[in-house]
């Protein structure tokens, strides 16, 4: 991934920031320019709760080459507990722990090796609590 | 507004085509959409694919096309919508001729997915590159978690996701153009290498290679012309949001259910006036999602309702008699007019031992993503 694409994403990898609507009080990750649910175009910035719960999650089992040497990995769709639902990877867990419903907490992780640059990608996964 | 007829279609056979490159496999389905139609000449035409550039280091794919199958200098512009690129095709070429601009036009799509590429990759593009994909996310991945949701929510069982594979094998058994002409049994299915929990490779649609196309043009410049006339009485397209994430309930597919709507609504018919339907199951779960979407059944009873055989050819409403992506094959691409070649010969009477008995009004659907786009037609025999 050319770097100035990754050092733009940064400030949500790193530090899960949102932006919630001035308007309508909605909170989006990643931030956006307008707002999804009222068209409004001013924002606060915010950050994700470190929490939430995992909506629906599956077992990746054929990966794309750079995460090609991590499967089996598991992928969780995650509610964060102020509303706000990203994908994410869930680690440190058995495959037969997972469920809807379980509770998760973010983590800062390193994601894996860009293939051509060698570039370490960071950014966050969740892990159960 | 001019009425826009279907006069001619063609494909070629879906699957690894090893010997034939992206511009012979257009081509062919090119040449035979025009001789079944028997024109002349085409003014314009549109080309659907969704990553030549990735999986054959080739765009620009329009002019190509029209150079190799000899029409330059017509105009010609490729058409993008990921998995549903030539289903959105098809509504440019609709309006082009309705509009009165243009009296001939083709129409088709293409994809070569098995010349060495990283299909996984390739295709993965299609779900937000910084927020899905860089996770680790795959196309399996994102069904797998609408699955897995749907299951939860609405009680599908393992099984009726199969039930989708194996009607659809069935059907492909008896189509000469499918990838895969040989039935699956429920335990095949199941049983099968798991690709993302929990889907195996039997629930998911090939990587493949292939082309489709057809020919438009308007009901009164048809009347020159001695083929059979199969209108288009309704378009709707639709988008939602492109990570699956941001969307309220991942198990419903907006877009679907407003590209059919409108669709509905422009060919004044309803779900229960379809004698036919090639719908996009590029995974088990999706035919499941899309029937509810679409109305045939109610939503959450897609596994049941297609357990209980009312998709199989014979049924209530038959669901994909060419065998649909998962037997047919899913060069993506091509997909979307691969579907009307389908439902133009089922309208016709000329599907041979897959024919829906007295098969009047067609329907065909075609997803991009996880269904962050969606295009819905409506065909009828005149
Ligand atoms: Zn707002």
């Amino acid at each position: 991934m050319p770097s100035p694409r990754y050092h733009r994403e940064m400030p949500q990898r790193y530090r899960l920031e949102a932006a919630k609507c001035k308007k309508c009080g909605k909170s989006f990750f990643p931030p956006r320019l307008v707002c999804a649910a009222c068209g409004s175009k001013g924002f606060d910035k915010t950050k994700l709760s470190e929490t939430g719960t995992i909506v629906s999650y599956t077992i990746i089992r054929v990966a794309p080459a750079d995460f090609a040497t991590q499967v089996p990995y598991a992928i969780a769709i995650v509610e964060s507990d102020n509303g706000v639902r990203l994908t994410t990877q869930v680690v440190d867990c058995k495959p037969e722990d997972l469920e809807i419903g379980k509770k998760v907490k973010f983590v800062f992780r390193k994601l894996y090796t860009e293939g051509q640059t060698g570039i370490i990608c960071y950014g966050y996964k969740a892990v159960l609590v | 507004m001019r009425e826009v007829v279907v006069i001619g279609c063609g494909m070629t056979k879906f699957g690894e085509l090893w010997k034939k490159s992206l511009r012979d496999i257009f081509v062919e389905a090119a040449l035979k959409a025009i001789d079944d139609a028997g024109v002349d000449h085409i003014d314009s035409m549109y080309v659907g694919a969704m990553t030549p550039g990735l999986f054959v280091g080739q765009e620009h794919i329009s002019a190509l096309m029209a150079d190799y199958l000899g029409v330059a200098p017509i105009p010609a512009m490729r058409v993008e919508s990921a998995c549903c690129s030539s289903g959105m095709a098809l509504r440019l070429g609709l309006f082009e001729i309705s509009s009165g601009h243009s009296d001939v036009i083709l129409v088709g799509g293409v994809e070569k997915m098995n010349d060495g590429a990283d299909a996984t990759f390739a295709l993965a593009t299609a779900a937000d590159q910084e927020y899905e994909v860089y996770q680790g996310v795959t196309f399996p991945g994102l069904y797998a978690l609408i699955a897995r949701a749907h299951m939860h929510r609405y009680g599908t069982t393992r099984e009726q996701l199969a039930a989708v594979s194996v009607k659809n094998h069935h059907n492909g058994a008896m189509n000469p153009n499918a990838q895969f002409q040989r039935e699956v049994t429920l335990e095949q299915v199941m049983n099968a290498t798991l690709v993302a929990d929990p889907l195996t490779v039997l629930d998911s649609s090939p990587v493949s290679d292939g082309a489709a196309c057809v020919v438009l043009t308007s009901v009164d410049f048809a009347k020159q012309l001695k083929v059979p006339l199969v209108k288009i009485l309704g378009s709707g397209a639709a988008t939602d949001t492109l990570a699956l994430h941001s969307r309220e309930d991942i198990t419903a597919l907006k877009a679907v259910k407003v590209s059919g709507e409108v669709a509905y609504k422009m060919a004044g018919v309803k779900p229960s006036d379809i004698d036919v339907a090639e719908v996009h199951d590029c995974f088990s779960i999706a035919e499941i999602c899309v029937i509810e979407e679409l109305g045939f059944t109610e939503k959450g009873k897609g596994g049941p309702f297609t357990e209980q055989g009312n998709t199989a050819l014979e049924g209530k409403i038959p669901v994909n008699p060419s065998g649909g992506l998962k037997s047919k094959g899913h060069p993506v691409g091509a997909t979307g007019i691969a579907q009307v070649v389908e439902v133009v010969e089922q309208l016709r009477g000329k599907a041979g031992t897959r024919q829906v008995k007295n098969a009047k009004i067609g329907l065909t659907q075609n997803m991009g993503g996880s269904g962050a786009s969606s295009v819905t037609h409506i065909f009828q025999i005149i």
